[in-house]
């Protein structure tokens, strides 16, 4: 018999501190698979954020560097311009991403910066116990949104690929999500690509991946991943915002 | 090496190029642009990295990230905009990062004006970001200085594992004077076995990280990091004095203040005053024994400030009150004339303290 | 013919895996209690899983090894 799953070579064996059926582990895996697969372990660099991501630091087994909150895209940037011939990685939550890091996203993404970005969209802050996101729905309850996201007062989700898409630079965007297996078949698929854009020396690829968060949304894993469903994806399509390359080929 | 002819923020970058730096990031303020300027033109003749940051965090994280690869980097800015950078400051102090930061300081608070200041003393030397940190300040006096002392921040910072921070002020960038410029350095760069340079597949990997969440853990860090600056206290300490062996007025100052001081004191000497000067040009660690070994012969001390009296409080600790120090200063992008000095040394000499 | 292995005390009981299997079956031990305090998951009928890793697709932890 020979094995056709196993946990991939660019994870530790540190046990994951994520909450019972938490995406996130799924991600991590699939950003693991990606760089195994590639067979670029030994000269990858990734950037952790801050967020429930904060210790993926101990979790992938390339070198590791913990940024500080939505700084990531900037530290990486730092990071490819001193190394060009490494692989780096961004792994940010929406609150890193779309709220405190959204300057660092955006610029990065319009230099083009040979980078991979992975984005993880739960539409809360899970770290800090459930507080709105930039990315939660309106009339998403939370802890700081108690009587549901009123977009009168607080404004609209930022829809990161449709607003990235605007931009002339970026080559990749792509947004996927994990709720169950034919999509997380889809997600590994898009991380790959993330980074084999990078190892082609095409520039910046951004991954949304539409993910979960049973503990602060209150509802057990698999609810979680059903709600994704029925109201995540739905004001989050999911699919290709842009390929340059492809659209360049054509 | 012939002399040549430069802006001081000029020669802050030409030294940091001579000195291994190929990475700059930056953001335009007023009056340290040139520095970004230079390099924009230069690092891209040498394979370095010239970037225009989209904000001053971003350029300090930009730093953090080379820093983290093991490289020579570095960014500048003034007042308000190393403001934006202590987030920054402080991750690269809690990661015990190396980089060099460049303050040509200009008058406060807020916006406030585009003139020569000292009045970010407090910043640089106390904290300036969140948490338990020092950088290693140093305070040049000239063009030469803006030269020496760049070439003097990597090493430190490469030596220490820590940033280290050049505290320069708008008439010392904006002037022009002759210097001699360091040569091309070659070799001698400090090993990095803790950069995140990929694993290469011959070792665990190597993380870069401020975050310990087991408080025994961010103690022992904190202790670590302390133990590595007292032997900065020890060892490197940077004073320059001026007529001191015999001065009963002991004028201390730094940068364009101390400058400034000097033609002072020389008038005062002319005058039969016998007026010496401590120019502290590590402003940490700050020397602490040079003032307490004048305390022991002078009246007492004028600090000389572009400040509202910052440095002051690191005189006083350092003299440990055993004589009056008293303070002449302008601010807001003002700088106290010789006269000024010359009378408050004068008055000084008259026991008004 | 396929073969499943559960790091039992790795798994957090979240049962995406028992929601993921095609063939129902996995399900979670619930007499059993690992070292974290989960129920952990297990397949009940060996013989019949065609090792399609649907379940370990869907586990946020890396608890199954699937060969076949």
């Amino acid at each position: 018999m020979a094995v056709v799953f196993s946990k991939p070579k660019a994870l530790t064996d540190a046990p994951l501190h994520y909450c019972p059926g938490c995406t996130h582990g799924i991600i991590h895996r699939l950003v693991a698979e990606a760089i195994d697969s590639l067979g670029i372990l030994d000269r990858t660099v990734g950037v952790a954020p801050v967020g429930c991501a904060v210790m993926s630091y101990d979790y992938f087994s390339c070198d590791m560097v913990e940024a500080a909150h939505g700084r990531a895209p900037a530290v990486a940037t730092g990071l490819k311009r001193a190394m060009p011939d490494r692989i780096i990685f961004t792994y940010q939550g929406d609150g890193d991403l779309a709220s405190i890091g959204m300057a660092e996203t955006v610029h990065a993404a319009t230099r083009n910066e040979n980078i991979t970005v992975i984005f993880v969209n739960n539409a809360i802050y899970g770290m800090t116990g459930g507080q709105m996101a930039p990315t939660s729905l309106p009339g998403q309850v939370t802890q700081t949104s108690p009587y549901g996201r009123d977009v009168k007062t607080v404004g609209y989700p930022i829809k990161v690929c449709e607003l990235l898409s605007g931009l002339d630079a970026p080559e990749y965007i792509e947004r996927v999500a994990v709720n169950n297996v034919k999509n997380v078949m889809k997600a590994k698929k898009a991380i790959k690509k993330a980074f084999q854009n990078q190892i082609e020396g095409k520039g910046f690829s951004l991954i949304e991946v539409v993910s979960s968060c049973p503990t602060n949304w209150g509802m057990t894993p698999q609810k979680a991943l059903d709600w994704v469903e029925s109201d995540m994806i739905p004001y989050y399509p999911l699919g290709v915002y842009r390929d340059k390359s492809a659209k360049e080929a054509e | 090496m012939a002399k040549v002819l430069m802006k001081g923020n000029e020669a802050i970058a030409e030294s940091a190029i001579r000195s291994g730096c190929r990475h700059y990031f930056g953001y335009p303020i007023t009056p340290q642009t040139e520095v970004a300027a230079y390099m924009a033109k230069r690092m891209p003749k040498i394979g370095g990295t010239f970037l225009q940051a989209e904000s001053e965090i971003s350029a300090i994280n930009m730093v953090y990230g080379v820093s983290s690869a093991g490289k020579r980097v570095m960014t500048s800015s003034s007042s308000p905009g190393v403001s934006l950078k202590q987030e920054g400051i402080s991750y690269l102090a809690g990661s015990d990062l190396p980089a060099l930061i460049v303050n040509v300081q200009r008058g406060g608070p807020g916006l406030g004006g585009i003139q020569p200041s000292q009045s970010d003393y407090f910043q640089a030397t106390k904290g300036g970001g969140h948490g338990d940190y020092r950088l290693i300040v140093l305070a040049p006096a000239s063009v030469q200085e803006m030269a020496d002392l760049t070439s003097k921040a990597f090493d430190l910072a490469d030596k220490y594992r820590m940033p280290a921070m050049l505290l320069a002020d708008g008439t010392i960038g904006q002037m022009m004077e002759p210097v001699e410029l360091p040569e091309e350095k070659t070799d001698g760069f400090v090993e990095k076995p803790w950069a995140v340079t990929g694993t290469g597949g011959k070792r665990e990997h190597n993380i870069i990280n401020s975050l310990y969440l087991v408080p025994e853990e961010l103690e022992k860090k904190n202790l670590e990091r302390y133990e590595r600056y007292k032997l900065v206290e020890q060892n490197e300490v940077m004073v320059e004095e001026y007529l001191t062996d015999d001065a009963d007025i002991c004028v201390v100052a730094f940068g364009i203040a101390a400058r400034v001081s000097k033609n002072a004191i020389n008038a005062a000497r002319a005058k039969g005053i016998k007026a010496g000067l401590i120019r502290p040009i590590t402003l940490w660690p700050f020397p602490k024994d040079a003032i307490k070994k004048a305390a022991e012969k002078v009246k007492g001390f004028i600090s000389v400030e572009l400040s509202m009296g910052q440095m002051i409080e690191d005189i006083r600790l350092a003299e440990e009150c055993r004589k009056p120090v008293v303070l002449c200063n302008r601010v807001g992008g003002m700088i106290p004339s010789p006269d000024e000095v010359l009378s408050a040394i004068e008055k000084a000499e008259g026991g008004e303290f | 013919m396929a073969k499943l292995t559960f790091l039992k005390d790795v798994c957090k009981g979240c049962g995406l895996c028992v929601n993921a299997c095609p063939l129902g079956l996995i399900v979670l031990e619930k007499d059993k209690i690992n070292k974290k305090g989960h129920s952990p998951a297990g397949i009940t009928d060996e013989s019949k899983c065609v090792g399609c890793a649907s379940c370990a697709m869907m586990c946020p932890d890396c608890v199954i090894t699937v060969e076949k």
